[in-house]
């Protein structure tokens, strides 16, 4: 197959988009696709202080990389959730990211769970009622605490993160299975600062393909964290990512379209604001964040529960 | 006239001479969740696998 722009070999064939691309083309498209984005969806602008959540792993070092590339001044942040897995996961991902932090001479923020809030992520849900099941939910709640408060301590205008298509198509997928209409009407590219101290969110690369974020790793030479959380195995999202795939190989451009006329479809208003629910907006009485309980938000109250004996 | 496939810590055998998308489909490996590498460059799935080469296979999916 060759290169739709110079006719040289094709490193990549994106068929949504009847488009293959040599290393050098491909290497210069996502970036500029990207910018497009970022421009179209409003996301932010070239005075912005930007915060990208790194994982260690393809898709949010992708992003960095990508950020970089186009001018933005974007720092990194790395949550240390603690969790080892038996080939010390935590400890890897976040080699990964010093490591390309150094190497290009950027900032990288370490949050390290346990040293930071007295428990690592297993131990804290392990305090919980349910802590036999996956910590996922546990973890959920902690990044966007720790986010959140990274980005508001540390004056950003935006936090970002590598979230791609796959990824919110199997969001999408979850939330419409299960008719959610509270989460199908906040998903989207861009989440505004709705309260006072929420920082504004972005995902620059929400349109590209799993795939293509992968091969621009690839193709750039970015180390990432090629094995997974191991409590992602099993992951529903997975599943779903799976099942969107088998769409997708019958018919390019199924989870693109899938996920683009959402976005069409709530601009048009299919989904309603729901009129009497505003709920009410308190500051946490422990971290000064916002919550929608009356005292301390549910992060500070998971931290505060007794270790089990 | 076989090659090898692998992906993670499987390994496949494969006849040479059919396309990567072929051996894919064979495989039972939906094509939108991997990147073939050959000798560490990518390939598109219309290349032809040769005989007695190995086709790395790099799995895109993460989930959480
Ligand atoms: S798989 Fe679960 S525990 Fe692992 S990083 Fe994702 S949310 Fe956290
Ligand atoms: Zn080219
Ligand atoms: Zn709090």
């Amino acid at each position: 197959m060759k290169c739709k722009k110079c006719g040289g070999k094709a490193a990549i064939n994106m068929r949504q988009h009847k488009l293959a691309l040599c290393k050098e083309h491909y290497l210069d498209w996502i970036p500029a696709q990207t910018q497009r984005f970022i421009e179209k969806y409003k996301m932010f602008s070239p005075e912005d202080k930007i915060l990208v959540a790194v994982s260690g792993g393809k898709d949010s070092l992708a992003l960095w990389d990508i950020l970089i590339q186009l001018g933005y001044q974007a720092d990194g942040l790395y949550i240390g959730l603690g969790i080892d897995g038996g080939f010390g996961y935590s400890d890897k991902s976040l080699r990964f990211c010093q490591r390309y932090a150094d190497r290009h001479g950027l900032n990288l923020i370490v949050v390290d769970v346990g040293k930071t809030y007295g428990s690592t992520i297993p131990q804290l849900n392990d305090k919980t009622p349910r802590g036999k099941e996956k910590p996922c939910a546990v973890c959920g709640v902690s990044k966007r605490n720790i986010m959140n408060r990274a980005a508001r301590d540390g004056n950003y205008d935006v936090l970002v993160t590598g979230h791609n298509l796959d990824d919110e198509a199997a969001v999408l997928f979850g939330n419409t299975l299960n008719w959610l209409d509270r989460y199908l009407l906040r998903q989207g590219p861009v989440l505004e600062a709705e309260r006072p101290g929420l920082v504004r969110k972005a995902k620059p690369l929400f349109r590209f393909y799993e795939r293509e974020t992968a091969a621009y790793a690839l193709l750039r030479g970015i180390e990432y964290i090629y094995d997974e959380c191991p409590h992602a195995v099993g992951a529903k999202s997975i599943y779903y990512k799976e099942i969107l795939n088998q769409l997708e190989t019958k018919r390019p451009g199924a989870k693109l379209i899938f996920y683009l006329n959402f976005l069409k479809a709530k601009d048009r208003g299919l989904f309603a604001e729901p009129v009497i629910e505003s709920e009410a907006l308190n500051t946490c009485t422990s971290c000064g964040q916002p919550t929608t309980s009356p005292a301390k938000c549910a992060f500070c109250r998971l931290v505060e529960l007794p270790t089990p004996d | 006239m076989t090659a090898t496939l692998t992906l993670r810590n499987q390994e496949f055998e494969v006849k040479s001479g059919m396309t990567v998308r072929s051996a894919l489909e064979k495989l039972e490996i939906p094509p939108e969740s991997v990147i073939a590498t050959r000798e560490g460059e990518l390939v598109t799935d219309d290349e032809l696998i040769e005989d007695g080469e190995l086709i790395k296979l790099i799995s895109v999916i993460s989930g959480g």
